[in-house]
Order: structure tokens, then sequence, then C-alpha cells
């Protein structure tokens, strides 16, 4: 039998497809509680009550929304280019997914355990932005392309400064690989010993270029329902609104994913001696989530110029500086080695 | 081998380009284009100070970087050349483009990294050098081509000469790929090695077809000239006098470099090549000029023309062409720092005139001035004893050597044809019938440069100012 | 199964170059341009340079073929016109195309490389190092003052747009992000205590 599993093409394909599916589905329901977690997090700010009706506190919530949009009837605008639209959505999360290939959750539990596994993750992060363009072109009207427009732009502008500040991270590890960069941030010193500490300026910086990435609030312009309506997704309904939105969800769910992995040593326990494993880096995502939401609901959104400004002028800069502050700290050994853990 | 020594013989691209970064950056935070005039001046004299320095130090042949960089006689030659004109032509452009508001603070570090890109080219060693080179320089000039932005004649230069220029890099880029692919290096030595043992094989010869069809676009040869006249006219002047004087010396050494190093093999092969461009170029230059009433579109072919002598020298393959080939090149640079001055200094109530017939009776106005272009056209179109005669001289002869002796009758013919255009301005000068006067401004740096190189096309039969031997060694580096 | 791998995105890449072509719409266009990058991309990966790989998507995909989408939707220019236009010298480039196929044709079938050549080229992967790491001592050490002329070509490039696009605009009002910030209500405001039915 395990013959069967490591030898045969159709073997090796049974095994492949069932690893996906243990990563896609446990992480597609768990987005369904996210994503009534957000909406919670966002009602408890504004001290309402959120969605408390469907199942034990609203806890069914999510799917019921599921259910409706997929009974929803699909309405195509007239003069929308048809295959394009509908691949629009597809895209959007497609893209969002395979980016989880590389991702581990424990020391080697990764689907694929690739050189240039951090560079793929960004590489796939460039290429969500089409689901964005496609979508607001395709729909032959204003307001999506508008939005459209202004969410392409963000996010190639901030893909940048997040392009940098991981430049950083590589440098520090010497490695592209996630369980190089995890296994660098491990020491004696438990959490100490994290990139957070030595990277800390570029934490938040990568925090904020992660919300303008993902297109979340405050800097949401795409959507900014109060000027566009909703943006790119104005003309979409029912499932394919469904996929937009599960695939900007999966994004947002990632950026949570790296910032763990990059700053906050992934599976690492951050007490020495407790022991490591998968427990820690779900507990470190959800933290990020929470950080995440929080900023939806307590931060206003910004106006488009300042959000360039801040790309171009603030975090590009600095990110810039970074890289070459973290090459001269690493080559010299700077702050007792922090810099530099190509040993380990 | 260390990076200090190769960095120790990149020197002076080094120090321009360092003056250049820092200077773009002064001046981003401090004046802006308030530093336009400053900056003219710092990289004039800068870049003639490494002219001389560079002309004045080194001996011998210094390799950097694996090959890629080759410092010798040739390349010093060639260097001092470039950036003496270069800086003579800026110099000049001062007072142009700050009347016109076109002095913007990049405009002289354009100019400087243009000058980088040409030393990169004259030293090329390697394939991707070359084409780094070329591109620095390239990008350089499209920018200053379309720098009166407001101007649709003066976009319209920059954009064709980008597209066809992109074109050429185009052909470039895939012959050297395909001599990659024969060779396996794109190293010039390693290249001559491989294409050594007696037959040239028909992928190599595709590729060196491709790499001239390139190069002879930078050196605006026939049939590769089309963009010429068109960026000439559409130009700012100065700019105009940039791209006839430093960018062609590059370009052609370039073409030296890489046909006697890279191809040293296969001498009978291009040399085919390079006579056939060097006979049209010749005669188109000549042909066409004598249409032209613009005297911008004139010496745009007058320039064409030039190439095709200069072309000549190169397609006889030896040593005394390529000796012949630097020496035209000097003279002929000499030459148009002289006749730009002049242009630039026809102007009437202030606007620049381009057209021939405003220098009508021009003599009795400014005999001084009417006197130094009468030399520097006769110079031009080679009547002896001017200095053009004997740089003509040289080419024939080394064609005539080279066993290419109807190239050389051809370019009798030719430069016969070519002289009625140039002798026409003077007839204007002298003899035409009195129309408007021009301005009688005479800016100093202007009528010092024209003064100069007029002064120079008569007393520089004496001795070439010892150019003669110069440009013998350099070409022995080269061919052996 | 790297076989199938190869002819999958062999195909992609011709179909996609094929489509681009051909597309009446330019967007269209730009999208089969994208599926040929990427399946090119995947076609690296199969040589072993995975970095080169994912390089091509993010600088090809993810930036230069969006500014490309960009222009094509936003500029309004009518392709079909453009495109009759070029019937028209239709003939004469098929003419060029066919006599250049020839050559090519001709240069292949005598096509031969020098007997060095091939120990000369530099393997895609080095046995002892891994491939971003052989790439990075290329271009660091091997390759160090052409990287830093591209550099340099690269600055002019940004100096050129600067210089040929950027207007300083004396009739706008911008904004002070600082001082901005740095207002305070004390400053700003004033209190007023308004009368009913008087104002102000």
């Amino acid at each position: 039998m395990a013959e069967f599993f490591s030898n045969t093409t159709a073997g090796i394909l049974i095994v492949v497809v069932a690893q996906i599916l243990l990563v896609v589905v446990p992480l597609l329901v768990a987005l369904a509680f996210l994503m009534y977690a957000d909406r919670k997090i966002w009602a408890a700010v504004q001290m309402r009550r959120g969605p408390n009706v469907v199942g034990v506190y609203g806890l069914l919530q999510s799917f019921a929304d599921f259910l409706k949009y997929i009974v929803k009837e699909i309405v195509v605008p007239a003069g929308a280019d048809r295959a394009v639209y509908f691949l629009a959505p597809m895209i959007s999360l497609v893209m969002a997914l395979v980016a989880w290939a590389v991702i581990p959750f424990n020391d080697g539990w990764v689907l694929a355990d690739i050189n240039v596994a951090i560079l793929y993750v960004f590489a796939i992060s460039s290429l969500e932005v089409y689901g964005i363009i496609m979508g607001g072109w395709a729909s032959n009207s204003k307001y999506p392309f508008l939005g459209s427009l202004r969410s392409a732009a963000q996010m190639i502008s901030y893909e940048v400064s997040i392009g940098l500040i991981i430049i950083g991270v590589i440098i520090s590890t010497g490695s592209m690989n996630f369980g190089d960069i995890v296994k660098a941030q491990d020491g004696n010193l438990g959490l100490f010993n994290w990139y957070w500490l030595p990277h800390l300026p570029m934490l938040f910086l990568f925090f904020i270029s992660a919300l303008a990435e993902t297109n979340r609030p405050p800097f949401d312009l795409p959507e900014a329902e109060s000027e566009l309506v909703a943006g790119y997704q104005v003309e979409y309904s029912s499932t394919p609104f469904l996929l937009f939105m599960i695939g900007e969800l999966v994004a947002v769910v990632l950026m949570c994913a790296l910032v763990s992995l990059l700053f906050f040593g992934g599976w690492l326990s951050p007490i020495p001696g407790l022991p490591d494993g998968i427990l820690w880096m779900v507990m470190k995502m959800l933290l990020v989530f929470f950080v995440f939401s929080m900023v939806k609901a307590i931060t206003p959104r910004y106006r488009y110029d300042q959000l360039m400004r801040l790309g171009w002028k603030v975090f590009l800069p600095m990110s810039l500086f970074w890289v070459v502050f973290v090459s001269f700290a690493a080559k010299f050994g700077w702050f007792w080695g922090a810099f530099a853990r190509w040993g380990m | 081998m260390t990076i200090g020594s190769d960095l120790n013989i990149i020197l002076p691209e080094i120090v321009l380009s360092v003056f250049a970064l820092f200077a773009l950056v002064g001046a981003a935070y401090a004046g802006k284009d308030k530093l336009g005039p400053l900056l003219v001046w710092v990289t004039s004299a800068l870049m003639a100070a490494v002219g001389v320095w560079i002309g004045m130090s080194g001996d011998g042949t210094n390799i950097a970087f694996n090959g890629m960089f080759v410092d010798d006689g040739f390349s010093r030659f060639a260097k001092v050349t470039i950036l003496l004109s270069a800086a003579a032509v800026l110099l000049m452009s001062q007072e142009y483009m700050a009347r016109r508001d076109l002095l913007r603070f990049e405009y002289p570090l354009l100019v400087a990294l243009a000058a980088v890109g040409m030393m990169m080219m004259v030293s090329a060693g390697d394939l991707i050098a070359l084409y780094m080179g070329l591109e620095l320089q390239s990008l350089a000039l499209y920018v200053v081509a379309a720098l009166r932005r407001d101007s649709v004649k003066s976009t319209e230069a920059g954009l064709k000469y980008f597209v066809l220029g992109a074109l050429s890099s185009g052909l470039l880029l895939y012959g050297a790929s395909l001599v990659y692919g024969y060779s396996g290096t794109t190293l010039f030595s390693g290249i001559v090695q491989t294409a050594e043992h007696g037959q040239v094989s028909l992928g190599l010869l595709f590729g060196i077809v491709f790499l001239v069809a390139g190069l002879a676009f930078k050196v605006s040869a026939v049939p590769f000239h089309m963009w010429t006249p068109d960026v000439y006219e559409g130009s700012p002047t100065p700019i105009t006098a940039f791209f006839a004087t430093a960018p062609k010396v590059a370009a052609m050494g370039l073409f030296a470099r890489v046909l006697f190093d890279a191809f040293d093999g296969a001498v009978a092969d291009w040399s085919q090549i390079i006579a056939l461009l060097s006979l049209l170029s010749m005669f188109l230059g000549a042909v066409a000029a004598i249409g032209q009433r613009n005297i911008k579109r004139l010496m745009a072919y007058s320039s064409i023309a030039h190439m095709g002598y200069a072309l000549m020298g190169l397609a006889s393959g030896t040593e005394l062409g390529v000796q012949a080939m630097l020496i035209y090149m000097a003279i002929y640079v000499t030459m148009n720092v002289g006749t730009f001055a002049f242009i630039l200094m026809m102007e009437r109530d202030g606007a620049p005139v381009v057209d021939i017939d405003a220098l009508n009776m021009y003599s009795k106005a400014e005999p001084g001035k009417a006197l130094a272009m009468l030399v520097l056209l006769f110079s031009l179109a080679g009547v002896p004893p001017m200095l053009g005669f004997f740089g003509k001289l040289y080419v024939l002869r080394a064609a005539y050597e080279g066993g290419l002796a109807w190239l050389a009758v051809a370019g009798v013919v030719a430069s016969v044809i070519g002289a009625f255009y140039y002798l026409r301005i003077v007839y204007y000068m002298y003899f035409g019938e009195e129309r408007e006067a021009l301005d009688r401004t005479n800016p100093p740096v202007l009528w010092g440069l024209l003064m100069i190189s007029a002064v120079a096309m008569v007393v520089g039969i004496v001795n070439m100012f010892g150019v003669e031997g110069a440009a013998a060694a350099a070409a022995a580096v080269l061919v052996n | 199964m790297s076989a199938f791998a190869f002819y999958l995105f062999a195909i992609c890449v011709v179909a996609g170059g094929f489509f681009t072509v051909i597309s009446r719409n330019p967007v269209h266009s730009v999208l089969w341009l994208i599926l040929a990058f990427l399946s090119s991309s995947g076609l690296f990966v199969l040589l072993g340079a995975e970095f080169v790989a994912m390089l091509m998507i993010v600088v090809y995909v993810g930036a230069v073929a969006v500014l490309f989408l960009f222009v094509v939707m936003m500029l309004d220019v009518d392709f079909a016109e453009l495109k009759a236009e070029m019937a028209k010298y239709m003939p004469l480039a098929l003419l060029i195309g066919v006599v250049i196929l020839m050559q090519f044709v001709m240069a292949y079938g005598a096509w031969e490389t020098n007997p060095a050549a091939d120990g000369l080229r530099a393997q895609v992967t080095p046995v002892d190092k891994h491939n971003t790491e052989a790439l990075g001592a290329i271009l660091y050490d091997q390759y160090f003052l052409l990287f830093q002329l591209s550099g340099l070509i690269l600055l002019v490039a940004m100096i050129g747009a600067i210089v040929l696009t950027l207007r300083h605009r004396t009739d706008v009002k911008r904004q002070d992000i600082l001082a901005q910030i740095y207002r305070d209500p004390a400053k700003a405001m004033e209190l007023k205590d308004v009368k009913p039915g008087e104002g102000l």
C-alpha cells in the first residue's frame, strides 16, 4: 500500500490531492468563523451586538451567508465581457489559495518545501491584483473601473515596500525558505529571539503595508462605499461576489500567517521549555487577525493621495534604508549578531 | 585579483558617475534649476579635466573585471576625444539653453552620464559591456533630444530617436545572442579565439551582420540613417551639436573595437559590409544635402557623409585604416564644434535662424566670423590645404592600400559632389544678395570655440598637433 | 511527468503569444500575454532556475503587465482603425517576414557551434550550491561592473522620466502634512456664543 502512494503516478496524485485538501478545507472552515469573529469584534468596538441570530451566539451566521450567496441569481451587466467577468473572481480566490502551498504550519508541515518560498508568496500576491483589475474592467461600469484602478495602483505601491521589508528578513536569515526563517528565530531566549525585536520598525511597516495590500481599512479605497459604492465589486452578485469576498479574506489570513512566520517565529513557543507546535502558529495568526479587525474598527479611511504619499514617500525610503542598515548589521555582526542568523 | 585594482583602472568612469550622482542629489535638494549654469561649468570642467588626465596618464594595456573592461591606447585616444568634445559642446550650450529656459539642472548631468556610457563603449571587452555602455549613452541622448518638451518637433525628435534606437538595440542584441550561441562566451577575447579557425560559420556571420546593423544605426550610416535629419532638426541646437560629435566618436570607437577585438578572424567577411555602408553613406550624404535649406538638416547629411569616410578607414581592415579613422574622427569633431558654434550664433532678434538663405552677405557684417566659417566649410568639404583634406587623404590612402581602390575612387567622387553644398554656403556669405541681417551678438564662448577650431584647421596642417602619432599608437594596440 | 509539464507550459506560451497577436480586444491581448509570461516562468522552473522564474512573475506579470493593462484600458484608441491601417502594409510585411524566415531556416540548417562553446557556458544549476546563490555569485562577482552599469542605466531612465514629465505647478494648493499634524484646536478654533436669531 505504501508503495502505491510513493511510486505510482496515480498514488502520488492521490497523496498530493489529499494534502491539498488537508490545508484548504480547514482553512475555509476556519474562515467562516474568522468572518464571524471579524464582525463580532467590529460590533463590540461600536457597542453593538453583531450577528447573534443564526446558531448559538450567531456562530453559524457565515454559513447562512454562504447559502444565501449561492442560491441567489447571478446578474451579469449587459455590456460586460463575460469571459473576463467570470474569470476575475476565480483568479481572486485561486491566487489567494495557491499561496498557501508554501506556508508551513509546523516543522515540515508544508505542501511544497521550496527554496524560494517567500519569493513565491510575493509573486502570487502580486498576481492577486489581476482579479481586481479584470473584475473592474469587465463590469463595463464606471465605479468598478475607478475602484479597480485605485486598487491596482495601491497594491503595486505597497508591494514595493513589502518586498524590501522581506529582503531585510531574508538577509538576516540567509535563506528564502520559511522553514529556515523560522528556525533562524529559534534560541534560548524564547520570544526575544524572534525577528520582531531586531526588525521592530519593519514589523509596523509590514503590518501597515499588509493592510494596504489586502485592501483592508483604513486603506479600503477600492471599495470606499461612500465614494465608489463598493468599488470593483459593484456589479457582482451571488457566487462570484462570494468568491471575491473569500479571496479577500484568505489573503488577509495569509498576511497573518506571514507576519507570524517572519516576525513572530511561526510555530516556535514563546517561552523556553514549552514544546513548539502548530498550536503556537494558530494562536499567533489569531492574534494578528484580531489586530487586523481592531484596526478596521477604529481607524477612519485614508484619502487616496495620502495613501500614495505614505507608500512612496515614507515607507519606500524607510524600508530601503532598513535594507542597507540590515546588510551592514548582518555583515559586521552588530547588536550581538541579532541581525545575522546564518550559522543557526 | 582583487576588486581594488579593477576599480583603479576604471577610476575616470567612477569619478564622472559619482560626481553625477552627488550633483544630482545635491541639486535636487538645493536650488534645483538655479544651479543649472554652475553645473554646466563644473561638469564641463570636470570632463575636460578627466580627459586630460586620461591623456596624460596610463600606458600599456590594463584589463579589468575579467576582461570586460579594456583600458588601452585605443580606448584612451577615443576617450580623450569624447571627453574634450563633450566638454566643449556642453560649454557652448550654456548660454543658449539658459536663454530659452531649457537649462534644467539634470541636463549637464545627463551629458556626463552619457559620457560615462561612451567611455564604457570604447573600453568594452564583452558583448554585455558593449550593450550596457551603448544603452547608457543612448538613453541619456533620447532624453536630451526631447528636452524642449513643449515643442512638438523636439518631442518628435526624442520619440523617433527612441523608437528607432530601441529597434536597433534589438537588432544588436539579436546579433549578440547569435554570436554567443556560436562561441559560448560573451568576452571578445573568447570570441576571437573561437572564430579563429579559418572558415567562419554561418551562424556567427549572421551574428556579425546584425551586430553591425545595430552599430551602423548608432553612427547613422546609410541605410540606417533615417532618424538623423529629423533628430538633428528637432533637437535644440546645442544638443544637435552634441549628437554630431562625442557619440559619433564613441560609436566609431566601439565599431572598431568589436570588429578587431572580437572578429579579427573574419576581416574578409565584415570588411565587405563596412565598405558597402561606407559607399552608401558617402553618396547619400553628399546628394541628399544638396536639397537642404535648413542648416541643421544639412549638417545631419554632412555627418552621414563624414561617417561614410570614417567607415572607409575601418573597411580597409588594416592598422593604417584604424589610424586613419581615428585621425578623421578627431578632425571631424573639431570641425563640427566650430561649425555648431557658428550655427548657435545665427540668430535674428534673439530667435535661432536655421535657414541658410539668412547668411546672404554675411561677410559684410561680420568678416571675422565669416572667414572662420569659410575655413571650416572648406575643411568640411575637404579642400586643400585645410586639415579636413588631410583627414580624407588618410582614409583614401588606407582604403587604397587595403585593396579597396574602387571605394577610394568613389570617395573622391562623393567628396566632389559634397563640396557643392558647402561651397554654396560660402557663396551666400560672400556673394549673395543682401537680406535682413542677423543679430551681431558674439557670446565669448561660442566666438572663442569657432575661432579656435578654425585656426586649428589651418595651423594643424603643420603637425596635426601630434594626433597622428597618438592615433598610430592607438591603432597599433587595437590591430595586431 | 516533467515532460507533460513541459508540453503544457510550452503550448500555453505559444498559444498565449499567438492570441496576443490576433486578439481583437487589446485588453484580451494583454491577458494572453500574461498567460505567456506565466507559462514561461513555469518553463524556468522546469529548467531548475526557480529564482528567475519567480522574478519573471514578480517583475513582468506583477508590474510590467499591470502597467500595460492600465494603458490599454485607459487609452481611447480605436484599435480596429489602426488594424485597418496596418492591413495596407500587410503584403510588404508578409514579404519581409517570409524573407527573414527563409534566412532563419538557412541559418538554422547550417547552424554549428564552436566545439569549445559548451564548455565555456555556465551551468544553469551548479551542483554545489542552489540556484539563487549561484546567480548572486555571478551577478555580484563576475558581472559586478555590468550590474553597477545597469543601475546607472535605470537611473538615467528615471531622470529622463522626471525631466520630461514633471511640471511644478504653482497654481495649486499643496498639502503640508506636518503643518496639519501640528495644528492644535487652540489655534485653529474659536468658540463663540451665538445668540438665537442673530447670527455671527
